[in-house]
């Protein structure tokens, strides 16, 4: 779907569901994800329907994922860290998660 | 369909309000065979009926005034039937369920302050006693798991319980459209005259003559029930809610303060505030609210608030419901009353019928009747 | 970086966002001697047009152009003017008495305003049709902001379709960067011609005519474009193809990803919990708030400038940017020295010229924006046009009393994919105005908090009270 132009910055490994995954400095954890072909990072809550990262811009929170243990969290404004665990997140999210 | 007033429409009943009340009134009535119209303001309108809490609720209902917890306990009681014929007639379910509910205390004056309401409340000449425990931390603990070591304890009383109260809203505005009864928003009654055995609403968008008047517009009815003979003395306050995002199931009882919604969100209440601002919210008392869920349920502290809101509450001067008619007015009633959500079924399966007779039922509501402010002025 | 616990409990001046409004708004303030704070969600500054501005890993000049680029002095400028800038920092509450409640890091704080400007610019009109909530269907605005982040550009079976500037602007800066679109379906309805026909020639005199015409050349040389009527993604678990039709007939493309766009809108969200008024704009069919001419509001103390006023653009955006904050300095130091606003004015006149014939001309059709049967609606709960309508014909008059009844709008993002949609479908069944609808009535938070950031606020002893019995 997505290319990178140009190997910016070093490389920063961060885990998606368990998989390392090779995303760069500069990057959100939706662009992350986008870059690594990945196709859904949710379903919904209401209908278990798959979701994707939408507008990129923080308004459509479809791109809600669980970042270290952490749900519910907006993708898209969130940068990348080194060893940062992303997790796709299944319909509701779990209190305490 | 929202149809435009002709001049000189004619009903049976004219429900003045399209609120739980106005509405819960309206089936009841046109399950009678009355031909109903509800007049009702617009989408803007202040309506207590879409920022409730939802909870169907018995436990310390009626310190003040015995009957008070009768008559609730009979709408808690209702309720299963209630719920059903809805579902019946639209499909839709509102959720009801009667888990017994809890009172939580985060400190021992709290849970001791709890004890003495409860010993009051009971200790009422013809009082109905419904069985509300206090319980220790372990008790409350055995029922939900999840509380917070600063949960001291609580009371529990079996017959609480709650319902998804927009979805009963709506489902009750769909059961009145299937049924035909007119409902007629943005048709805010400015004046209600009664000529020649009938009474004749002036609207906003027109005119609409009715055999009978049934007043349910909340805070409103203060000022309209002196129009057909009535007293309907209020005094509104305003109460903040905070809701979360939708969780998995976790909660498998309601609290006072605090509620996993069908859907899965968290409801998280209750404030009562002097205002009647219902725009105004103030960050620090939907703080209050969220710090003590916290210390309630210390999983929720990561769980993302999606929105406050305020909303006013239709609150009598004694805080008890005020149901009457008129003798200077034959045929006009006043339905008015807080927790309209618990007291939904009794008025939809109750009081909606004494209103297509005629005439109340003095057994059954005869202390709830606006007289007893009188009463107590002149005394 | 500056943390929640860093910031001091008031400001003179607090600017939301910092796109070129709020950046030109913050820089003129603090360099007049104002204490200024300038929140931002994004982890840099620049706001949509200026994405990444200080960090773009896409250094060829040429692929975003040099309007982009223009970018570099207005952060450059904010930098230096010794104004507060935090990323990072997501303002979730405002209200009249100029509270604003602000997020940064998991922590949340509630600083005092003297005056606040409002500058959070727009987002993307909803573009509800079949199928867009499937993944693999983004935003042309999404692709767009990758691209200027990340350098990540759409290559493999790539269709865009809608209408407006920004949908020929990405599509060009793909095509210079490498990447590969397939087709573009243009949803503009041929009839906005003749409306935008009048206003052509102050167009012809704005500084967008020829950049505009050399777009849409550049574009249609290397793409092939189809005028449609209809559009719907189709895919089970993600998009598949997307099927378009036309006077002509219908048509399939295989595609991996489909990027819609049918213009910009303002972010009304947090002005509307503050409690501005709106009014409906029938040539931008959106709501847009209503402004004194130094983007004052209805609320005392709060101005909204940029494309939060109406859409104007991002040269535009930096002008009422610098006219709010000239009033603001006005206020807060009558005898600060600020520049001469007739000029700035006349400027952002010339920026305004070309708009009208824009606007007419990228109306997007009514079907676009006021779909029929299950075409969903609200995208967070799930909720289809059908539903809507229906609610509408049973006497639901407002999206209030909507929202109420089907949770529309009641989901995380808080109605911004929705909201416009629910308003025309309810007037479009009422037969009504969009005006006369109205719009959600909006509450704090106007992003997500958690619980406990919330529970951290400082609580009075009579608000500990209205809850504590
Ligand atoms: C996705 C997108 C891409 C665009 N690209 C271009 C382009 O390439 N060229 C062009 O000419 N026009 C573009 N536009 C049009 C855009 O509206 C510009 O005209 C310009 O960016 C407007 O400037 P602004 O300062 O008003 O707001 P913006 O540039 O939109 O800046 C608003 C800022 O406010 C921040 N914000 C919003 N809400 C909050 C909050 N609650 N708390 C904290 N921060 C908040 C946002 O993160 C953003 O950084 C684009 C619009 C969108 C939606
Ligand atoms: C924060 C909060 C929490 C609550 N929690 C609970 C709970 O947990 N359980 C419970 O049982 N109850 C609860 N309640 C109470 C319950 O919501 C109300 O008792 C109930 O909604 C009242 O319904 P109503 O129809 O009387 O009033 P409203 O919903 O206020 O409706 C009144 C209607 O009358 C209309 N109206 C006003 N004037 C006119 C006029 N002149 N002409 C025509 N129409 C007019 C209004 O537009 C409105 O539609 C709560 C209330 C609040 C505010
Ligand atoms: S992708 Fe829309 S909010 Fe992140």
């Amino acid at each position: 779907m997505f290319k990178r132009l140009a190997e910016k910055g070093p490389a920063i490994a961060i885990t998606v569901d368990g998989k390392t995954v090779n995303a760069h400095a500069g990057d959100t954890v939706a662009a992350a994800l986008l870059a690594a072909g990945i196709d859904h990072c949710r379903t919904t809550p209401v209908t278990g329907a798959p979701r994707a990262p939408y507008c990129l811009m923080g308004v459509c929170f479809d791109c809600l994922v669980t970042v270290d243990g952490v749900g519910s969290r907006q993708g898209c404004l969130i940068p990348v860290r080194e060893g940062m665990k992303v997790e796709t997140q299944l319909g509701r999210r779990e209190a305490g998660r | 369909m929202a149809a435009e007033t002709r001049d000189g429409d004619e009903f049976d009943v004219a429900v003045v309000g399209g609120g739980l009340v106005g509405v819960a009134t309206a089936w009841g009535l046109s399950r009678e065979g009355c031909r109903v119209v509800i007049l009702d303001e617009g989408d803007r309108a202040v309506r207590a009926s879409r920022g409730n809490f939802a909870l169907v609720w018995v436990q310390s209902k009626g310190l003040g005034l015995a009957p008070y917890a009768g008559w609730t306990i009979r709408s808690s009681n209702a309720w299963r039937g209630f719920s059903d014929l809805l579902k019946q007639e639209t499909g839709l379910d509102v959720a009801f369920q009667r888990p017994g509910g809890f009172h939580l205390c985060l400190s021992e004056k709290e849970l001791e302050a709890r004890a003495n309401v409860l010993k009051r409340l009971h200790n009422q000449p013809g009082i109905v006693d419904y069985k509300t425990e206090i319980l220790t931390h372990d008790q409350v603990k055995a029922m939900l798991p999840d509380i917070g070591p600063e949960v001291v304890g609580g009371s529990f009383c079996p017959l609480d319980g709650h319902v998804n109260s927009l979805r009963l809203f709506r489902t009750l505005h769909a059961a009145l459209n299937a049924r035909g009864v007119v409902y007629r928003p943005s048709h805010r009654v400015e004046s209600i005259t009664r000529e020649g055995g009938e009474f004749r609403l002036t609207t906003t968008r027109g005119e609409v003559r009715a055999a009978k008047v049934a007043l349910a517009a909340g805070n409103a009815n203060m000022r309209l029930a002196p129009m057909v003979g009535l007293d309907c003395p209020m005094k509104p306050e305003r109460g903040q809610i905070v809701v979360t995002e939708r969780l998995r199931p976790f909660l498998n009882h309601p609290v006072v303060t605090l509620r996993q919604t069908d859907e899965g969100t968290v409801m998280i209440g209750d404030s009562k505030e002097e205002s009647v601002d219902p725009t105004g919210l103030t960050i620090g008392v939907s703080a209050t609210e969220a710090e003590r869920a916290v210390r309630q349920f210390p999983l929720l502290a990561n769980v993302n608030v999606v929105r406050t809101w305020s909303a006013i509450r239709v609150m009598t001067q004694d805080g008890f419901p005020i149901y009457d008619e008129s003798q200077s007015h034959p045929g006009a009633f006043t339905v008015c009353c807080h927790s309209g959500v618990t007291l939904a079924a009794n008025h939809a399966l109750t009081i909606a019928p004494m209103i297509a007779r005629g005439a109340l039922d003095a057994s059954l509501v005869a202390p709830f009747s606006a007289r007893r402010f009188h009463v107590q002025a002149a005394g | 970086m500056t943390a929640a616990a860093d910031l001091a409990s008031s400001y003179e001046l607090v600017v939301i966002g910092g796109g070129p409004a709020g950046l030109a708004a913050a820089s003129l303030a603090a360099r007049a001697g104002v204490s200024t704070a300038l929140f931002d969600e994004n982890p840099g500054v620049g706001g949509q047009i200026y994405r990444a501005i200080t960090s773009t890993p896409v250094k060829d000049r040429a692929v975003l152009g040099e309007d982009y680029w223009d970018g570099a002095a207005l952060a450059d400028e904010a930098k230096a003017s010794g104004a507060l800038i935090v990323n990072g920092a997501t303002v979730w509450s405002l209200d009249r008495q100029r509270l604003v409640g602000v997020s940064i890091g998991g922590k949340a704080r509630v600083i005092e305003a003297g005056r606040v400007i409002i500058a959070t610019g727009s987002q993307e009109r909803p573009f509800p049709i079949p199928g867009w909530t499937l993944p693999g269907v983004m935003t042309v605005g999404a692709a767009q902001t990758v691209l200027k982040a990340q350098g990540l550009v759409v290559c493999e079976r790539t269709v865009l379709a809608g209408s407006g500037p920004l949908l020929w602007l990405l599509a060009a800066q793909t095509l210079r960067a490498g990447g590969k679109i397939d087709a573009i379906l243009d949803t503009t309805p041929r009839r906005n011609w003749l409306q935008a026909a009048v206003h052509l020639p102050d167009f012809a005199l704005s500084p967008y005519f020829a950049k505009g015409l050399a777009l849409l050349r550049e574009v249609r040389a290397r793409v092939p474009v189809h005028r449609v009527d209809r559009i719907e993604a189709v895919g089970a678990d993600r998009v598949r193809e997307v099927v378009f039709s036309s006077a002509g007939g219908t048509r399939r493309l295989p595609v991996d990803l489909l990027l819609l766009h049918q213009g910009v809108v303002p972010n009304v969200n947090l002005a509307n919990a503050a409690g501005v008024t709106h009014v409906w704009n029938d040539r931008q069919l959106c709501f847009v708030p209503v402004l004194d001419a130094d983007f004052g509001s209805s609320v005392p103390g709060i101005a909204v400038a940029g494309d939060g006023a109406g859409i104007a653009g991002g040269t535009a955006a930096a002008e009422r940017g610098r006219i709010a904050a000239i009033a603001a300095v006005r206020a807060l130091k009558p005898d600060a020295v600020v520049p001469d606003t007739q000029a700035i004015r006349q400027r952002l006149q010339r920026e305004e010229m070309g708009r009208a014939f824009l606007d007419w001309l990228n109306r997007p059709a009514d079907g676009f924006r006021m779909p029929e049967g299950e075409t969903i609606a609200c995208r967070c709960e799930e909720v289809t046009a059908q539903q809507v309508r229906e609610t509408a014909r049973m006497g639901c008059e407002g999206p209030n009393q909507m929202k109420a009844f089907l949770r529309c709008g009641m989901g995380p993002c808080q109605g911004r994919l929705c909201g416009l949609t629910v308003t025309e479908l309810i007037a479009e069944e009422r037969k009504a105005t969009p005006d006369e609808v109205g719009y959600y009535r909006l509450r704090p938070p106007v992003k997500p908090i958690t619980l406990a950031e919330l529970a951290s606020l400082p609580i009075s002893e009579a608000e500990r009270k209205a809850v504590e019995r």
